[in-house]
């Protein structure tokens, strides 16, 4: 980055939105744009001409969108970065960060409710680019990839210059990070709707744009590292140990899972340098560390500072914490073979994977006490605080799902509840209930104090969004329970004279009515988020509804939720 | 103490956190995946595998486009009802030259992995333009565009190549008469006897119902096809191969 | 057949062992008398005042 790490000054605190230093960029982004005109020129297949032609016009907007900055003084776009910090940290890719979690977690959950109806009524299905199998990877990667892993990146940067009492290290690298994340999201969402996909489940972005995310995450590493290493604080605080351990390993999975031999620089399609049973297990080893990494060990990082920050707290306990923090990262990386039980793996593998996976309710739990512990002797800010509340159900839904996974690790478990939405229903438990919910409450803590408001717009709609998200999910969670278990059990079961009683096709129409009822559990989330989003932008633009305080009846008790900062 | 105070510098390091935790997260990558590697007992021995024929791999290609290992297995678990249901249950030597494999992981519809014979190829064609049509309750989407889709061939000669790179054992035969074998396995009136000696149980002829127009249909059914049909289960040992 | 025999044999034997104790140490480390303190103090990190003071 050409932009040296400036003082602190009073407003400009990036150089975006600061005229000077835009003239490098702008001709990055030029240059960016005409090697991706030229790739759509080159192309030797029509999804990847397509897909340079995307970039080609994202890019030349990204630059123009740039240039209009630095020409215009006055800009009616609202600028995320020309906003001074009432802290000095940086703030800028923060705020981009949340508003971004905002946006895609709404999309991500909109999609969600859609290919759920489409397994409802397969006529929602608009071939070629809307398909079933071209929108549910649209849908598992705006969920966790562009929702959670903004939620991630956001919160980390808020959470290490807090705990660090340092500014994010290197400059605009920190906004580096944010734009080439959103644009990884923007390549990964349209290439699955053009066809270009890897088929690895989580992992199915195309060569090119994997190279750009590890360009990304690098960058990442040295942002989050660097600010850690330039700490006035002695001590690392155990948040950034989760964060820290998050980005590395994240690293690792995606180079090894991902590694592949294109077919041509200016193709789209490429092949797995691995084959058969070693490339499956290398996929679930990346697949389950996803889940164990990015969806856990990331997620508890938040936790551990936005749950004392909130209850005003420290940790109930800090020393098992250290504990929770080694053995979760030394267990998880084993249990990636329990998605393979029964399949051409060899046995002693599968074994493996569930031993460690049942070993990995220890260490979950553990973490979960960690956490609702923190609100012993002060039980009440359940009642009186709706964002601990939403942090409390996160924490019950991680316990319920850490204990359920286990369980269906076991190979008996495992033998019917592969292959069934029983799967679908425990991810989403986890999902929704834990990574959902404790982004949720993470998002509603720092907006106020990032763009300095003295609380959010409503607090009592937060309330509403608690409500239409737990409901949500339990009637999503049950109902894909006894789908699953209901399948599982049709698929194997005889007549008294040793026929199979159904065929396949008569266990998918007794499907229907849980898909639907699935489709409103859903569409009842994706509502919670839509009074969160409204009750985020009016908190951002300034206001604040009037309504009575939280949990206080008519005793005239100020809500005072927010510390004072 | 010496020993006790040595965490408290992890604590303070970040270098060494870094390096501890990656440390750590490594030893279950090494010790579950690299043994199937060079363990020979990994891969069952068989007869009958051969790698993809160029019509097959552009079919195979199309499938993992549309996403069909979204709701479609191709691994069948050795259970009496799986068994019963999809046929012998799968070998790791079936997808050894599967790059990537498609196990999938949700059944929305049944297990492929033994699908090649069952149908005609006329109901798949029917099939995959109007599922409900053949199978009323199904959900699937309609693929009606594959059979109005030219097969774009161009670059299979690259794909046998970028196969070859990571493992696959074509040959330089393979490799040069690829282009040409892709038209020949769809085309009814082509000789395929050299087709069929690089590719042993090769499916030839039209696919598609139209055999004037090489589509991405043809490769998809040819694909569909041949799943699960290599392997000669009359000389596999069951005892040998359990691992 | 033999690798995987003493693999497996050397797995549930020596390593189960070895992780065994590697765990038991943590947990010293982490609950060894003294370390209340320090521990302590860095479970109120968080908690302290937030803005950042050259």
């Amino acid at each position: 980055m050409s932009a040296p790490c400036r003082p602190v000054p009073a407003a400009g605190l990036t150089s975006i939105g600061d005229e000077m230093t835009h003239g490098p960029y702008i001709i990055a982004l030029g240059i960016a744009a005409f090697l991706a005109l030229a790739g759509a020129g080159f192309a030797v297949d029509r999804p990847f001409a397509q897909h340079m032609w995307v970039l080609f016009f994202v890019l030349a907007g990204s630059a123009i969108v740039l240039m209009r900055r630095t020409s215009f003084a006055s800009s009616r776009v609202p600028d995320l970065s020309a906003y001074p910090d009432p802290s000095a940290y940086m703030d800028g890719p923060i705020r981009a960060g949340s508003i971004a979690t905002m946006f895609w977690g709404v999309v991500g959950l909109l999609v969600g409710v859609v290919v759920a109806l489409q397994l409802a009524y397969p006529d929602l299905n608009i071939e070629p680019w809307f398909n079933f199998g071209r929108m549910r990877p649209l849908h598992t990667s705006a969920v966790v990839f562009a929702f959670g892993g903004n939620a991630l990146i956001a919160t980390s940067f808020y959470v290490v210059q807090r705990t660090s009492r340092a500014r994010l290290w290197g400059g605009d690298l920190a906004w580096f990070v944010f734009w080439g994340y959103q644009l990884f999201i923007v390549m990964a969402a349209t290439g699955y709707l053009l066809g270009i996909t890897q088929s690895r489940e989580y992992a199915e972005p195309e060569w090119y744009v994997d190279i750009w995310l590890t360009i990304v995450w690098v960058a990442y590493l040295a942002v989050f590292l660097g600010t850690i290493l330039k700490r006035k604080e002695p001590h690392i605080y155990v948040a950034n140990w989760f964060y820290l351990s998050f980005i590395v390993t994240i690293a690792m999975l995606h180079v090894v899972n991902n590694l592949a031999m294109p077919v041509s620089i200016v193709g789209s399609k490429s092949y797995s340098l691995f084959a058969g049973v070693q490339d499956a297990l290398t996929q679930w080893w990346y697949g389950h560390n996803a889940v164990g990494f990015f969806l856990t060990a990331g997620f508890l990082g938040m936790m551990y500072y936005f749950v004392p920050k909130q209850a005003n707290r420290p940790v109930y306990s800090y020393r098992l914490s250290i504990i929770h923090f080694w053995a979760l990262i030394f267990l998880y990386i084993w249990a990636g073979p329990h998605h393979l039980h029964y399949t051409a793996l060899p046995d002693w593998a599968q074994t493996l994977g569930m031993v460690f996976s049942i070993m990995l309710w220890m260490p979950s739990w553990g973490g979960m006490i960690n956490g609702l512990m923190t609100l012993s002797g002060a039980w009440d800010k359940i009642r009186t605080d709706p964002i601990i509340r939403m942090m409390v159900a996160a924490l019950a839904f991680y316990g319920m799902s850490t204990f359920e996974g286990p369980v269906m690790s076991i190979k008996a478990v495992n033998a019917l509840s592969h292959y069934t939405d029983w799967t679908i229903g425990h991810v989403h438990s986890g999902a929704l209930g834990w990574v959902g919910l404790i982004s949720f409450a993470a998002i509603y803590h720092m907006v106020p104090k990032l763009w300095g408001r003295a609380r959010l717009y409503s607090e009592r709609m937060v309330i509403w969004h608690f409500w239409l998200a737990t409901l949500g999910i339990v009637v999503y969670a049950a109902v894909m329970w006894v789908s699953g278990v209901m399948q599982g059990l049709m698929w194997r079961e005889y007549d008294e004279q040793g026929f199979l009683v159904y065929s396949f096709a008569e266990t998918v129409a007794a499907m229907h009515p849980y898909y639907l009822m699935r489709a409103a559990g859903g569409a009842l989330y994706l509502t919670g988020a839509l009074v969160m989003a409204f009750n985020i932008w009016m908190t951002i633009l300034g206001h604040q509804r009037e309504e009575d305080p939280v949990g206080g009846s008519a005793t005239g008790r100020q809500p005072t939720l927010q510390p004072a900062e | 103490m010496a020993l006790m105070d040595r965490h408290g510098v992890i604590e303070r390091n970040a270098t060494l956190l870094l390096v501890g935790s990656l440390l750590v997260v490594t030893v279950g990558g090494i010790v579950e995946i690299a043994p199937l590697f060079y363990l020979e007992n990994t891969i069952e021995k068989v007869e009958g595998m051969r790698p993809y024929s160029p019509l097959e791999l552009a079919g195979r290609d199309i499938y993992i486009r549309e996403g069909c290992y979204v709701c479609h297995s191709q691994m069948i678990r050795p259970f009496r009802d799986e068994v019963e249901r999809y046929g012998h249950y799968s070998l790791a030597a079936e997808s050894m030259y599967d790059h990537p494999f498609q196990w999938g992981s949700k059944r929305s519809g049944p297990d492929l992995a033994r699908v090649g014979d069952r149908y005609s190829n006329e109901w798949h064609v029917q099939h995959l333009i109007e599922p409900r049509s053949v199978v009323p309750e199904s959900i699937m989407p309609s693929y009606a565009f594959l059979k109005d889709t030219k097969l774009d061939g161009g670059n299979i000669t690259a794909s046998f190549v970028a196969n070859r790179r990571v493992g696959v054992p074509y040959s330089d035969e393979m490799v040069e008469s690829a282009a040409a074998d892709l038209k020949a396995q769809a085309d009814p009136n082509a000789d395929t006897s050299g087709l069929l000696e690089r590719y042993p149980k090769a499916k030839t002829g039209d696919f598609d119902g139209n055999p004037q127009a090489l589509t991405e249909m043809d490769a998809l059914v040819a694909y569909l096809q041949m799943l699960g049909t290599l392997v000669d289960f009359s000389t596999y040992d069951e005892t040998a191969g359990y691992r | 057949m033999d690798t995987y025999t003493a693999m497996r044999e050397f797995a549930d034997s020596w390593a189960l062992l070895a992780m065994t104790l590697f765990f038991i140490g943590v947990v010293i480390f982490a609950f060894r008398p003294g370390g209340r303190k320090a521990a302590d103090n860095a479970a109120s990190i968080p908690l302290k005042d937030d803005s950042l003071d050259d």
